[in-house]
């Protein structure tokens, strides 16, 4: 029993290494439990092990709590603590099993160089060198085929990844909705008249019929706002724009293309929540502050007979963020 | 005994002898080498050591969360709609009753509200996605500074990195399928960095967004990227990442027995297998606690995303915030020229100098060992504090990010702080500049410091000043604590049998240690 080259087999029947035919049970050097490699919890294995089997036991009644949460359709905050502890606990238990109760070491394992001999280095390098020379430098020609056929089908096969993702920009990034008498609504779709908002009032108005289009939404999205009662003039060259006080920016921030859609109402500035842009709304949006490059696109307005807000025309520039093919012109003024 | 050999097995006895001492678990080990050779090299990986230190297990928290994120995302994937087609809700949630939004903000709400244990799933997984890049950072510090990337671990450096951006970019395009009112507008920002592209940028916005802004198919190009493409990346990746660890084998910290020609640590198994097993169900754990208990990216307060609305101190995850602070602080300069116009103020925060920092971060190894000018194989790890140089580099790095990251919150600041918006701003654009400065040339000098503190790094032992009855003070040690007398053992290579419990052992406990008793042969490989 005590032999030491006596080994338990999986049954639990011993099976001496001499009797064990053709094989040989190979005994070892054995780690013991007063093995200096140990930890000094394992000295003491049984109060370990009695900790370790706590954790386990929290551990798999939180995952229990956790199917019977799930059953019955508990709080979702129920669902998560059962599930979150029994995972924990249960985890906690192993890796303290492995930290207390399973040899720590230090072993060692020796580092076997990666490096091969300087022999296989060269076999290796004159294999690609000799036989590339033989097939490459006596058949130019196909090599020039073949990488030149590679190479056009790389070409070309980013035609279909790229070209029928989407279409291409031509001026669409120009343009907007807004047209000579287009009618500004609300979101909504009313139209707004030139008497209902205060001296102060903001809102988002859209080309009639776009409100809740996307190219409504996303690129004519305009901001007007009353700053006074009478016309007046932001930028020369546009005296006519802002009939009654009645001003409107794009609201596509020239930075990255949020809404601006903070109004600082005393200093007269909208502000964009993303970057913090500034834009005074006084001298045409010009940037007082922050990232935008350039001032928000004025759209000229006029009052019609019945006492709606209308476009003179559209933008006189490209709205939202810069972009290579966009042109410098309406910069400033009109 | 030999006419076993000859001897058709005929009883259980015979069965069992002629299986030999390891019985069934030979057998199967016997069938699966006979066909797959694996039991020279699956013998060797059982004894894999693993070196021991605290800092080698930040990449575990990462590979972890990785794992949570599958099987959390996996879960969202049989809820979740990846459609922009409008819907109005009538669901679950009733503040949101009769608004119209896109299916794919619908399904999610009902993700949130109306499948058990989907909002748990959803929590999950958006923590996952933090922690996920949290801890890549952290490992990758720890490489850095303690200069595991060397040669020959130049390639598994350049693996992390690619790995960071790709976790990066998945979490970016993770958090926008929603199409709640912030990631909308995050996509948008996304869409506007795009067109500043010289030369390409429109082209490429509209290949990518199928139109103009917002078009109808982003939702959908972005989940299959987000759900099969990246993670698909990723995942071969991290087999490269993780082969190529077995292949060189661990770094370690320098001690008693370890050499660059060595690893001394514990076993793969059952140790270091028993460890890592549970602390991937702690990681698990700990991220359902998180996505139970700390709310996280409450969509349905949000609202659908509509292009012209915005809520007030929109921010992106934590990991986006070093871009956005550098897109607010970056000055208005942009370039028009003969009807072109080139947005410096968009293009250099977000397109080139990431795109700098990524590559520093790439080429890093590289550049060392220009410096350096040491080609030699290490496998043995610096301390920060004898690498001053590397250090005060990598500490600056940092600082800038951090900078920029604080940046990103200008207007929470201005209005915590009650000061201008202005000044914050314009401190923020000198800080990015002197911070990194102050702070890597501080970490310098500091490295430099320490080295000079004679036994630094070692534990230390408290004097006791006490004051004798005539008044004389004496200072003598303290009372040794435990631990104060350890020293590392002579390591030893893994033996096949480890016995645990003295009782299995009985009266062999004091001879069976020895190598030498005939009949009993060491396997050394």
């Amino acid at each position: 029993m005590t032999d030491e080259t006596q080994v338990t087999d999986a049954e639990g029947d011993v099976v001496s290494a001499h009797d064990a035919g053709t094989r040989t049970a190979v005994a070892m050097p054995v780690a013991r439990f007063d093995d200096p490699h140990m930890r000094e919890a394992a000295r003491n294995p049984r109060q370990a092990e009695q900790i370790i089997a706590v954790l386990m036991l929290i551990g798999i009644a939180g995952i229990a709590g956790f199917g019977a949460a799930y059953w019955q359709n508990a709080a979702p905050w129920i669902i998560a603590v059962t599930l979150g502890v029994g995972l924990f606990f249960l985890g906690f238990g192993m890796t303290a099993w492995g930290k207390y109760l399973m040899p720590q070491g230090p072993f060692v394992e020796e580092r076997h160089p990666l490096a091969s001999s300087d022999d296989e280095r060269q076999a290796m390098a004159a294999a690609l060198v000799e036989r590339t020379g033989v097939v490459v430098k006596r058949r130019r020609l196909l090599g020039g085929l073949l990488g030149g056929g590679l190479g056009i089908f790389g070409i070309v096969a980013m035609f279909p990844l790229l070209r029928s993702m989407g279409p291409l920009p031509g001026d669409a990034l120009d343009r907007t909705d807004w047209k000579k008498g287009t009618y500004l609504v609300d979101s909504n779709g009313r139209r707004v008249r030139s008497d209902e908002m205060e001296v102060g009032g903001i809102m988002t108005v859209y080309p009639a019929g776009l409100e809740n289009t996307d190219a409504g939404q996303a690129i004519d999205q305009t901001v007007l706002i009353r700053v006074q009662d009478t016309a007046f003039t932001t930028v020369k060259g546009r005296e006519t724009w802002a009939p009654l006080g009645y001003v409107a920016y794009s609201k596509v921030c020239t930075h990255l293309g949020c809404p601006v859609g903070l109004y600082e109402r005393e200093l007269e500035l909208l502000v964009c929540p993303c970057h913090q842009s500034m834009f005074n709304v006084r001298d045409g949006a010009v940037p007082q502050f922050g990232p935008a490059p350039r001032p928000l696109p004025q759209l000229p307005l006029y009052i019609d007979a019945n006492g709606y807000l209308r476009s003179q025309s559209g933008y006189d520039q490209a709205v939202g963020p810069g972009f290579w093919e966009r042109t410098n012109q309406g910069n400033g003024t009109a | 005994m030999s006419t076993v050999e000859t001897a058709r097995p005929r009883t259980r006895r015979d069965v069992k002898r002629a299986r030999g001492p390891y019985g069934r678990v030979q057998q199967v080990v016997d069938e699966l080498d006979d066909r797959l050779g694996l039991a020279k090299g699956g013998r060797t990986f059982l004894d894999k050591i693993f070196p021991d230190h605290w800092s080698f297990m930040l990449g575990e928290i990462a590979l972890y969360s990785f794992v949570v994120l599958l099987v959390t995302g996996v879960f969202l994937t049989l809820y979740f709609v990846p459609s922009q087609a409008t819907v109005i809700y009538h669901g679950a949630y009733k503040p949101l009753d009769g608004v119209r939004m896109s299916e794919a903000y619908e399904s999610t709400v009902n993700i949130s509200f109306a499948v058990r244990a989907g909002l748990l799933m959803r929590q999950m997984h958006h923590w996952a996605a933090d922690v996920f890049v949290g801890a890549i950072v952290v490992h990758m510090a720890r490489i850095f500074f303690t200069g595991a990337f060397r040669k020959p671990r130049e390639l598994n450096w350049t693996i992390g990195v690619t790995l960071l951006i790709l976790a990066i970019l998945n979490g970016f395009i993770g958090y926008s399928l929603p199409d709640d009112l912030i990631s909308g507008t995050g996509l948008r920002i996304g869409y506007s960095i795009i067109l500043s592209i010289p030369f390409v940028g429109s082209y490429l916005a509209f290949f990518v967004f199928g139109g103009t802004f917002p078009g109808h198919v982003i939702i959908d190009r972005l989940y299959i990227i987000h759900v099969l493409i990246i993670p698909l990346i990723i995942l071969g990746l991290l087999g490269a990442h993780l082969g190529l660890l077995v292949r060189q084998k661990h770094t370690q910290f320098p001690g008693k027995g370890r050499t660059e020609h060595n690893v001394v640590g514990s076993p793969m198994f059952p140790t270091f297998m028993a460890k890592t097993t549970g602390f991937l169900l702690m990681v698990g754990g700990g991220l359902a606690l998180l996505g139970g208990l700390a709310q996280i990216n409450p969509i349905w307060q949000f609202g659908p995303y509509q292009a012209s609305k915005i809520s007030y101190a929109v921010q992106p995850d934590w990991y986006m915030g070093w871009l956005d602070g550098a897109l607010r602080i970056m000055p208005s300069w942009q370039w028009t020229a003969w009807g072109h116009t080139l947005p410096w103020e968009v293009f250099f925060p977000a397109v080139l100098f990431p795109g700098l920092i990524f590559n520093v971060c790439f080429a890093w190894p590289a550049i060392e060992r220009k410096f350096t000018k040491d080609n030699a194989l290490h496998n043995l790890l610096d301390r920060p504090r004898d690498r001053p140089k590397r250090t005060g580099v990598g500490v600056a790095m940092i600082a800038l990010l951090f900078t920029l990251f604080a940046a990103s919150s200008t207007d929470v600041l201005a209005n915590f702080f009650h000061i201008s918006l202005n000044e914050v701003l314009i401190f923020f654009r000198f800080a990015v500049f002197v911070i990194p400065v102050v702070a890597g040339f501080a970490a310098w000098r500091i490295c430099l410091e320490m080295q000079g503190v004679t036994g630094i790094g070692k534990r230390k032992r408290a004097m006791v000043i006490s004051r004798t009855a005539t008044g004389e003070y004496v200072s003598e040690d303290s009372a040794p604590r435990p631990g104060d007398g350890h020293r590392e053992l002579e390591p030893e290579p893994v033996p096949v049998r480890i016995e645990l419990e003295p009782a299995a052992v009985g009266a062999a406990v004091g001879t069976s240690a020895d190598d030498d008793t005939p009949g009993v042969r060491r396997v050394n490989r």
